[in-house]
This record gives structure tokens, C-alpha cells and sequence, in this order.
């Protein structure tokens, strides 16, 4: 944040917190049947904390489905919490009543990704802009339109717009509105939810700047929600890194683009393309999509995808070796082997017995079709992937699923990594941090 | 040397609409050279999608009208040909991805059945089994797990990275000399986003195809395009390879366009003013109005021809200050716009 001028009696400098989301919740229950009997529940966002002070802006990133949306939805309650606690200026929004619900309405406002889709087309922009004042009751009409006048200047357009419609405006143009319109009740914290996605480069760095120097202005917070990492490291003080409903690192925005500590962040931060035309390339580092919510994997939730998931201590092999194993065993977990076409490859009829040929030929497509090295570096974990490849090869996936789930556990699933901070203002959850840690207090008690 | 694939010359594209004609592509030339990977850049208006979409004719006409160029592919014209013989092409020579893989498959048929669609059409020769056969194939190449199984599955039961890979499989399945990609990649996730560039990358070299990328993102510009057409309102500002247009970017809309990409750790700068009318585009160049080198010559004539950027004949741009009569140094050193003129921006924001 820039400094602030003298004159200002606003206390954005103070660090007082403003809002303050504890193991926030929101589970969607699955039901089925005529009783809508529970089945199972999606937990979209599954216990979340963070604060976001005045003045302040934090970002909220991850990839389509990681729950960003559901959690700033629940925090202003557009939809109910399931647990957890949201403390806005001291008092727990989630035990407010209708009218209290209301009030805090007028404090917290929302801009949406799609502008398009946010402003009724038969509504005139100053209608539109003074709506919020109406359903809270400020104010006769002209002084309303006044405001809606003043502010449409302070977001950069012209007074004259308040008689236009929707459709004669740019997609930059409404996105300035919509913020004039989530100005107009004088909030203190602003939810944007992916608000320039949906708007080229050059109009993206308009709206950028313009919701930065509001901010400055109106001393306002903002909770600022997108799945892209170079904007978010634009605009925000801090960011949160959300994969499948939980915050896996949350950082000083400059300390989690140098210095990303948790594999997810680091992938994301890879997967950006740059500009940079001598770091040309692709590196798909991630593989997969992000694994259903209904059903996340147990332990550390990204270890199905993480590059840098941890091996059991017995073995000890290449790292790239040990995910593509880790991905035979996510794939026969997720969605079996498909058996018939893998013998339809080699050219066997639906009873056949398989040769001792076939066999091979097939364990051989299995390797390379999960990038699996012809020899894993390590005899004992080879042994392991070679007796469970055969039993694949003659039917029983089943049994090779167990064992290698019983051979091949890591310690990313046996326990779940919590938010731990390493250093002030940056925490991440992840079992290699525990683990690199061990080594450093081994080192030094060695060294003594 | 041997030909260009693909020649596009003095391309105009219009549209006849109520409210007069708007002069999408406005005379746009290019090439496209065997294997290699062009993209066009712009923003939403600039007419890179018009252009992608002249080369086969599949825009709506009307009211869209290719009324001046050529686009020869493989030594014909295209825009002269009648829509059978372009049937032949579509699909088969020339295949197109799109933006929104949600939009791109029909919901109520297997996957299989929409890849299978163009072999059914173009190759008489395929039995049945073998379309299906090939059909697989391609679901595998273009890394679908267990294709053999997901080949009965309906749309809906793809994630949308999946979706785009099914897409592509569909566009591979002619085996087709030319990939014209739309924005393939702007609905995705980053994460998806870079597989699925590294896997057109892959079956590039694969299927030896030339690929036509259109894009607004820079980013994704940098990471896989050879050469770069860069578009602003119909025309061509500046062309090149790719490491002269971006190391080097010599327009100043090029320039500008660079300057305000987000989270480059420096300072983010914007474009002032707005696109300009489509139906009545200003004299001259068509960025004068935004540009802050402008001078009186640039809202002169027509747009500048494409001059050569450092006497190189491969990095070209169409600005005056690359002309003769013009030093090109002057675009580094001031500012033709007076401070006042600047302080009356539409929005009166203050620089970053």
C-alpha cells in the first residue's frame, strides 16, 4: 500500500483487521432419491482462516473448482456457511438476523466477473448505480441520482452517463460501473470476483489501476478473487492459495512470487506463460485436473498431482520415476485399467489366455503409457511395480490396486499438512516443509 | 525456399450492417510456411478472428463479404472457390479449434461419433471398425486416459481441459496440413492451459502441421509462436519473428500492448482511449488517435505501408516512423502529445 496522506483520518495504517474468516466451511450435500436422503457431500470450501485488514487487499487464487468463489460467497452469506466463523469489525456475521444481514450489506460489497451478466439491460446505468440506496432507503430520488452523478465521474466516466444503457457501454465501461455501484452504499469491503477475466489486456490494466486508486481513496479492503497469478500479483497485499477448498500457502504477495513454498504454488507459478521469449517452452508441470470435491484424496489433497510428492522411506529413487508410478496407482484408483482394450492392443480375443509375450507387451504399454522408466531405480520398488503390473496383465487390478496402495503409501496420504507459518506472514501446508525441517534439525544437532 | 503454405494478401473482409459497413479485416497480408507456428495478436475487435475464419469462409455471409485478396493454401485460391470444393478442405486440410470447448461438441452424441464425423465424411475408404479404431488412436494421442472406454462417452462427462483435447482430436482427425487454433487455450485454467499447448507442440512435430494461433495473451505468444502478425482494427501494425516483435516490439501499439501486461514486477501501464469505430475508422494510422508519438503525418492517407525495422525485411511495421523521411530514434526520445491534451483522459486517473 502506498502511504497515505497526513490529512486522512482513516486508520488504514493501523493494521486493524477488518474482517476475519475462521475455519470457514461450505459443504454442498449430494442427495439422492425421493427423500433426498444425503449420499454424500461436496466440500467445496472445507475450512478456511485468513484476515483481511483495512485498507488491504489480499487475493484469493486457484484453478477453476478450488472453492475461491463458494468462499467469498459464504463470507458475505449469498450462501450459508455449513461451519466456521466470519468476524467483520469484531462481530460474527454468521450469527447475524435478516435485518442485521441487511446492514452488514451496506459495508460489503461485490463485483462480478462477467459484466455483461451483472446489470439488468432495461435499467438505465443511473438506475442501476443507484439501486443498493433505494432497497436500503437513502435519500429522495434526485439526491440519489446525484450521488449515482458524482460517482460515475469518480470511476471515469461522464456525468451525462447516468442515462445510458448497458448495451451502449464497453466491457471496460461496465465494469466500471459495477464498481461505482458497489460504491454507492459507502462499503468498507469490496469482493471482487474475477473482475477483469472477461476484458482484453490494455482495458484489463484500466480497470486495474482504477480499482487500485479507489481503494486508496475510499480506504477501502478488498478481497480480490482470480484464477490469474499476474494480476493478483498487480493489485494484491497478500494472497491465499486455494486447491480443493483449502488454503495451501498464504503469503506477502511478493515473498509467494519469490519464494513459493508449497509444489501447487510453484506449479501454478510456472504454468504462467511469460513474455520472457528466452524462457521459451512448455512445461505441462502439472498433471490431471483437480480430483472431484466430493471424493478428495485423503491426507494432503494434491499429492494425486504433486510433482514433488513424497516417497515411502524404504525406497529410494528417481523423483520423476516415482510420480508416474504415483499416476498408474491415482488412475487405477480413480477409474481402474482398461483391461480389454489393453488386450485388444496386443491382439487377443476376449478368452484367450495371455502369453508370456503378451504379458510383457502389455506391462510394456502400461509403462509407457503412464511414462513409467522400463526399470524403476530402485530392485525393491521394481519387484513391487513389476508383480503389480502382472497382476493387472491377468485380470486382477484389484489385487494390484492394494498392493501397490500398501507398498507405494506415501506419507502425503497417511496425515493432512496444516498451515504452518515459516516465517511472519508466510504459512503453507505441506509435509515437505516437516520433513526438510527434520533434516535441518539433524544437520545442526550433528554439527554441535 | 520452397512456397508458403499458406498466403493471405491484401485480405478485406467486411460486413454490410444497418449501421453502415464495418471494415473488419481491412487489408491484412501474411504467410505461413510448412510446420511453422504463426499467431495473430489483438485485442476483441482487432479482427484476428475474421481473418481465421476468411481463410475456409466460415464467417456468416451475409452479411460478411470478402470483398478484395487472396488467400492461396497450397497454391489455390480459396476465397474464389465454390463451397463444395471448399467442403473438401474444411475439416480435412484446414481444421479450426475454438475458444469454448463447451460450445465446440454436440451434447447428445459419443465423443467418438463427433471425431469419427469427418473421417465418415471425407475418407470412403474407412470400414466402420477402422474409423473407430483411429478414432481411439487419436483420443490417445491427444492424452485421454483409458480412450478405449472414454471413446462411448458423451460430452458432458469430459472436465473442460479434457473437452479441448477431444477437440482437437476431432480437428487431427484429417490429418490436416494447417491448424487454425482460436483462443484454444483463454477458457482454461493456466495449469490446463499448459498442457494443452504442450501438447499442440507435440503433435506439430508429429503430424509436421503449420498452426495458425490466435490470441490476445502475449504470454502464450511467447511461449509457442515462430512468427507474430500483430493486429489492431483490421490492419497489420508490425510482423516479425517472434523475438523481434516481443524483445523488440518496434509499433507503438506493439509496444503499448507489452507495456500493460499485469505482474511483470514493473510498473503496469494502460492504453488511453478506446478502440476505434469499425465502421468509421479514422484517416491515416489507425492507432493515431491512441498513440503517443503521433504526429500530423500518422492521420494522414491510409495506414502506413509495412516498412522494414532495422533494415531487416522479416521484422516489419506499419508506422511512419520507419518510413523515409522519419527517424525511428524519435520514438524513443519524446512524447508529441502535450500534457494537457493528456491530463483530459477520459477517466482522469492518475499514472501508476
Amino acid at each position: 500500500m502506498s502511504p497515505q496522506s497526513p490529512d486522512s483520518t482513516r486508520n488504514q495504517s493501523t493494521g486493524r483487521t477488518l474482517i476475519e474468516v475462521n475455519e470457514l466451511k461450505k459443504h454442498f450435500p449430494i442427495k439422492k432419491g425421493m427423500l433426498g436422503k444425503e449420499v454424500g457431500r461436496v466440500k467445496a470450501v472445507d475450512g478456511i482462516s485468513f484476515e483481511v485488514e483495512q485498507g488491504e487487499t489480499v487475493g484469493l487464487v486457484g484453478e477453476s473448482g478450488c472453492g475461491k468463489s463458494t468462499a467469498a460467497e459464504s463470507i458475505l452469506r449469498l450462501e450459508e456457511p455449513t461451519e466456521g466463523s466470519v468476524m467483520f469489525d469484531g462481530e460474527d456475521i454468521t450469527e447475524y438476523d435478516d435485518t442485521e444481514l441487511k446492514k452488514f450489506r451496506r459495508e460489503a460489497q461485490m463485483i462480478f466477473q462477467n459484466p455483461d451478466s451483472s446489470f439488468d439491460p432495461r435499467m438505465s446505468i443511473g438506475e442501476s448505480i443507484v439501486e443498493p440506496l433505494r432497497i436500503h432507503g437513502v435519500g429522495p430520488r434526485k439526491r440519489r441520482l446525484a450521488i449515482a452523478r458524482d460517482l460515475l465521474e469518480r470511476v471515469g466516466l461522464s456525468e451525462s452517463d447516468v442515462n445510458r444503457y448497458p448495451h451502449e457501454l464497453s466491457g471496460g465501461q461496465k465494469q466500471r460501473v459495477a464498481l461505482a455501484r458497489a460504491l454507492v452504499v459507502n462499503p468498507r469491503l469490496i469482493v471482487a470476483d474475477e473482475p477483469v477475466s472477461a476484458l482484453d489486456v490494455s482495458v484489463q490494466a484500466e480497470v486495474l489501476t482504477l480499482l487500485k486508486d479507489i481503494q486508496e481513496e475510499f480506504d477501502l479492503s478488498i478481497l480480490f478473487i482470480s484464477h490469474d497469478l499476474s494480476v493478483v500479483r498487480e493489485v494484491c497485499d497478500r494472497v491465499a492459495v486455494m486447491y480443493l477448498g483449502k488454503i495451501v500457502e498464504i503469503a506477502d504477495t511478493e515473498t509467494l512470487f519469490e519464494n513459493p513454498q508449497h509444489p501447487y504454488t510453484r506449479a501454478l507459478l510456472q504454468a504462467i506463460p511469460t513474455i520472457d521469449v528466452g524462457t521459451r517452452g512448455i512445461d505441462a508441470g502439472l498433471s490431471g485436473d483437480v480430483p472431484n470435491p466430493s471424493n478428495p484424496p485423503k491426507g494432503c489433497n494434491f499429492y494425486t498431482r504433486c510433482p514433488e510428492v513424497i516417497q515411502p522411506d524404504e525406497y529410494d529413487f528417481e523423483q520423476e520415476a516415482w510420480r508416474s508410478v504415483m499416476d498408474l496407482r491415482v488412475s487405477i484408483e480413480r477409474h481402474g485399467i482398461d483391461i480389454d482394450g489393453l488386450r485388444e492392443f496386443v491382439g487377443l480375443d476376449a478368452d484367450e489366455s495371455v502369453s508370456k509375450e503378451d504379458a510383457e507387451a502389455m506391462k510394456a504399454e502400461l509403462r509407457s503409457e503412464h511414462d513409467i522408466p522400463s526399470s524403476l531405480g530402485d530392485p525393491s520398488a521394481e519387484s513391487v511395480l513389476e508383480e503389480a503390473l502382472d497382476k493387472i496383465v491377468h485380470g486382477s487390478t484389484e489385487e494390484a490396486e492394494r498392493s501397490l496402495a500398501r507398498e507405494f503409501e506415501t506419507p502425503c496420504e497417511t496425515s493432512e499438512p496444516s498451515l504452518t507459518e515459516s516465517d511472519a506472514d508466510h504459512a503453507f501446508a505441506c509435509h515437505l516443509d516437516a520433513q526438510s525441517e527434520d533434516a535441518k534439525q539433524a544437520a545442526a544437532s550433528s554439527g554441535e | 525456399m520452397t512456397d508458403p503454405l499458406l498466403t493471405v494478401e491484401n485480405l478485406k473482409t467486411h460486413f454490410h450492417t444497418d449501421d453502415g459497413t464495418a471494415y473488419a479485416v481491412d487489408g491484412v497480408d501474411f504467410e505461413v510456411n510448412h510446420g511453422e507456428t504463426v499467431a495473430i495478436v489483438g485485442e476483441s475487435g482487432s479482427g484476428k478472428t475474421v481473418t481465421s475464419e476468411s481463410i475456409t469462409k466460415i464467417l456468416d455471409m451475409p452479411p460478411g463479404e470478402i470483398v478484395e485478396g487472396a488467400v492461396r493454401f497450397d497454391g489455390k485460391d480459396l476465397t474464389s472457390m465454390s463451397d463444395k470444393q471448399l467442403q473438401d478442405i474444411r475439416g480435412n486440410r484446414i481444421s479450426h479449434i475454438f475458444q469454448n470447448p463447451q460450445n465446440g461438441l454436440n451434447p447428445v452424441y459419443k465423443v467418438g461419433r463427433q471425431i469419427g464425423e469427418s473421417l465418415r465424411i471425407h475418407r470412403d475408404d474407412l470400414s466402420k471398425d477402422e474409423i473407430r479404431d483411429r478414432v481411439i488412436d487419436l483420443l490417445d494421442r491427444t492424452g485421454i486416459p483409458e480412450a478405449s472406454s472414454r471413446v462411448d462417452d458423451y460430452p458432458h462427462e469430459f472436465s473442460g481441459g479434457m473437452k479441448q483435447r477431444v477437440l482437437i482430436a476431432m480437428a487431427l482427425a484429417g490429418d490436416p496440413d494447417l491448424l487454425i487454433a482460436d483462443e484454444p487455450t483463454t477458457a482454461l485454467d493456466v495449469t490446463i492451459q499448459a498442457q494443452i499447448l504442450k501438447l499442440l507442440e507435440d503433435i506439430q512435430e508429429e503430424y509436421e502441421m503449420s498452426i495458425i494461433f490466435v490470441t490476445h495473451d502475449l504470454g502464450v505468444v511467447s511461449e509457442i509462436a515462430d512468427r507474430v502478425v500483430v493486429m489492431y482494427s483490421g490492419k497489420v501494425m508490425e510482423r516479425g519473428s517472434v523475438e523481434d516483435v516481443i524483445q523488440n516490439p518496434a509499433h507503438p501499439y506493439t509496444k503499448a500492448l507489452i507495456e500493460c501486461l499485469p505482474g511483470r514486477g514493473s510498473s503496469m501501464k494502460r492504453i488511453d482511449g478506446a478502440l476505434p469505430s469499425v465502421t468509421d475508422p479514422p484517416a491515416g494510422c489507425r492507432f493515431n488517435p491512441r498513440c503517443e508519438h503521433a504526429v500530423d503525418d500518422c492521420s494522414k492517407d491510409d495506414q502506413p505501408e509495412m516498412y522494414a525495422v532495422d533494415d531487416d525485411a522479416s521484422h516489419q511495421a506499419s508506422c511512419i516512423y520507419y518510413g523515409p523521411g522519419h527517424d525511428e530514434a524519435e520514438l524513443e526520445t519524446y512524447d508529441n502529445r502535450s500534457e494537457t491534451q493528456r491530463d483530459t483522459r477520459a477517466d482522469g486517473g492518475h499514472e501508476t
